[in-house]
């Protein structure tokens, strides 16, 4: 080979792979599947906000995205349907040292464990909560979700939807949350970016991450693969930080609404509380922060 | 190891039912709470919700009895003794994380003071009609601990037991409780820290390469770490291998939920608690917990003076349920009498250990109030002829 034509540079291991159970590789999505590439966005979002990645714990619902849980290489929790949001709130409060980020679906988070989300942001517990929204139930058979838009076809709506979907960044911003934004698996420079000020946020901060399901939603809906929906993502999301969030709802036919829509300030559930009782009980209030055990 | 002394309030205290369960659970350690306001359960977590600031903890009101039930399993995990306090219906939406505590192996407490079901029954008044919801009530094959106060005493002294038997066996421990003996008041002594036995957790002291989150010695318990240790450990509710990670085949379901329920089958008669007299010369023994055995020994007492030779078991734990004592006392009394306010639970229970060998004679009503000693006694005598 002729010098100068090319210089390969091999590197030891994907930069990412120390974030992976590799010994659970392979992983259970399938191919054309959005939820690995937003996991490898996460894993360089650690690296470029410099997480403490013994103190970071990932807390995953049941689902497609559920299963995020079980291939990081993280302390990680895979807890029950809808229930992600409360068991991370009582890991955060018993550890406050902890960086507690929750990762898992539309339907895990929005539909059974839609009361769950709404207090926990109302509260601003310190979560980093990270939605894939692939629109549909997919691990189930491509069910209708509370994000599936109007006139989709689903296995339960099989003439199509007629069952109102959440805009769920408006419903995120309504309930108080710090941090909203929303990018898709196209987006990926963004997301990191995006995930990287989640990370570094105190709050409840949220990402929905709109996210091809090929098998279930893409083909059913006649929507072509997974290649086919990057190149909608690249042609019909417009990027608008800041957009109200109240017109960022997801509309058969029309553009689709992306970016940082929110990102303020709030004083946390702990702090809140540690703020309260000390005026309240002055030092008669103990404060040990984190368990003993763990000190 | 002793109770830490700054969750114990030593001294003899005039307490009703609910606040002594939650000194016994801040003597055991416990520094998470989550709760859902319910009648007539609510008392424990309001008197940890003030005591526990100048204790050091946490107390959180949460949305919901499913958001509680599973916030106390994330505190567990990062390294904290949790629990949890509910009634009737919240007992039901509690269901699911009492089978992921079991399934998952965490430590953790759940209190139900019990009142009259179905449904939302009788907000105020009292049953024990939640005794088989307790074992089975969550879906799948798995074992539980729970225990029977019947005194605000042993309010006390149960939760603290219940704590230890929860980081012992690393189970979900109910403290079933009902209406009168949470509500009814009586002198309470809490004795000094140091007289105080407390199970610590089973924390192990294998460095993370050399540790697998499920492996277990010859007592079938797992060691035990928390999140942020560095262990990059993985806890699911799928039935799963040694390392914790998820495995879908017969073979792996057969060896996790065989194990997690033998843990507790090979140490039944460790766990067992009863309080047992005058049954070596009995014609009649009377079976009962809880508040009902309140009522059981007045009866006794009675159908004792009109010479009746009457024995009684009182259950302390009802789970694991004590099979060789009621086989032995079935051998040779005429009738075990189990009055339960309930339709026939524990019963059946006495039933299937006693294997046809005696008599065994329910004494139940629908819940709303206690018996009255008089029925017992009417059963007692009939059985004693």
């Amino acid at each position: 080979m002729s010098e100068g034509l090319c210089t390969l540079t091999t590197i030891e291991n994907n930069p990412v792979e120390q974030f992976l159970r590799t010994d659970r590789l392979p992983h259970i999505w399938c191919s054309g599947c959005g939820i690995g590439t937003t996991v490898n966005c996460f894993a360089q979002a650690l690296i470029d906000s410099k997480a403490e990645i013994n103190k970071t714990v990932v807390v995953s619902g049941i689902g497609c995205t559920g299963r995020v849980a079980g291939h990081v290489l993280l302390d990680s929790f895979h807890t029950t349907h809808g229930r992600a949001i409360p068991f991370a709130t009582g890991m955060k409060l018993a550890n406050p040292s902890l960086n507690v980020v929750v990762y898992s679906g539309d339907g895990d988070l929005f539909a059974i464990g839609g009361n769950h989300i709404m207090h926990a942001a109302r509260r601003n517990i310190d979560l980093k909560v990270i939605c894939v929204n692939n629109f549909t139930y997919a691990m189930t058979g491509g069910q209708t979700a509370p994000t599936t838009p109007l006139g989709a076809n689903t296995s339960t709506a099989s003439y199509g939807n007629y069952d109102e979907p959440f805009n769920i960044p408006h419903l995120m911003d309504a309930v108080g949350a710090v941090y909203v934004a929303r990018w898709t698996t196209f987006h990926v420079k963004q997301l990191e970016r995006s995930m990287t000020e989640l990370l570094k946020k105190k709050g409840f901060g949220f990402i929905e991450i709109l996210s091809p399901c090929p098998v279930l939603f893409q083909r059913r809906n006649k929507l072509g693969d997974s290649v086919e929906t990057m190149k909608f993502y690249k042609q019909h999301c417009k990027i608008k930080n800041g957009a109200p969030t109240s017109e960022v709802g997801i509309l058969p036919g029309e553009d689709i609404t992306i970016g940082t829509f929110v990102n303020r300030e709030r004083p946390d559930y702990i702090a809140q509380m540690r703020r309260h009782l000390s005026g309240q009980l002055g030092e008669k209030f103990v404060n040990e922060g984190v368990p003993a055990c763990c000190a | 190891m002793q109770a830490d002394p700054k969750g114990v309030l030593t001294g003899t205290h005039f307490m009703d039912g609910d606040h002594a369960c939650c000194e016994g659970a801040l003597a055991a350690g416990a520094r998470f709470a989550a709760g859902y306001p319910i009648t007539p359960s609510t008392e424990v977590v309001e008197r940890f919700a003030t005591r526990i600031p100048t204790v050091g903890g946490t107390f959180i009101q949460m949305e919901d009895e499913l958001a509680a039930s599973i916030a106390i399993a994330g505190a567990a995990w990062a390294g904290v003794k949790a629990f949890t306090v509910t009634s009737g219906p919240g007992f039901s939406l509690m269901m699911e994380h009492i089978g992921y505590a079991a399934m998952t192996e965490t430590p953790a407490v759940f209190v139900n003071v019990q009142r009259g079901g179905p449904s939302t029954g009788l907000p105020t008044l009292p049953a024990q009609s939640d005794m088989m919801q307790a074992r089975w009530g969550s879906h799948g094959d798995y074992e539980v601990i729970a225990v029977c106060p019947s005194s605000p005493q042993e309010c006390f002294d149960l939760t603290i037991k219940a704590f230890n038997l929860a980081e012992e066996y690393r189970t979900p421990v109910m403290v079933m409780m009902d209406e009168v003996v949470g509500h009814m008041t009586e002198r309470v002594v809490i004795p000094p820290a140091e007289e105080i036995e407390i199970t610590p957790r089973r924390h192990t002291h294998k460095p993370p390469e050399e540790f697998r989150l499920f492996d277990t010695g010859p007592d079938l318990v797992p060691e035990m770490v928390y999140a942020g240790e560095g262990y990059k450990f993985h806890v699911t509710g799928v039935t799963h291998d040694e390392r914790g990670y998820p495995v879908i085949t017969p073979q792996a379901q057969d060896r996790l939920v065989r194990r997690i329920c033998e843990k507790i089958r090979i140490a039944a008669d460790k766990i067992t608690m009863i309080e047992e007299a005058d049954t070596e010369d009995a014609d009649v023994v009377v079976v009962s917990y809880g508040i009902t055995s309140r009522v059981a020994q007045r009866a006794i007492d009675l159908a004792k003076e009109r010479g009746a030779k009457v024995g009684k078991l009182r259950l302390l734990t009802a789970w694991p349920f004590p099979d060789k004592e009621i086989a032995r006392l079935a051998a040779k009394v005429k009738a075990l009498v189990v009055p339960e306010i309930n339709l026939g639970q524990m019963v059946r229970e006495v039933e299937r250990a006693a294997g046809g060998r005696c008599k065994v004679i329910p004494v139940s009503h629908a819940g709303g109030s206690v018996h009255r000693p008089e029925t017992i006694l009417e059963v007692i005598l009939g059985a004693a002829r």
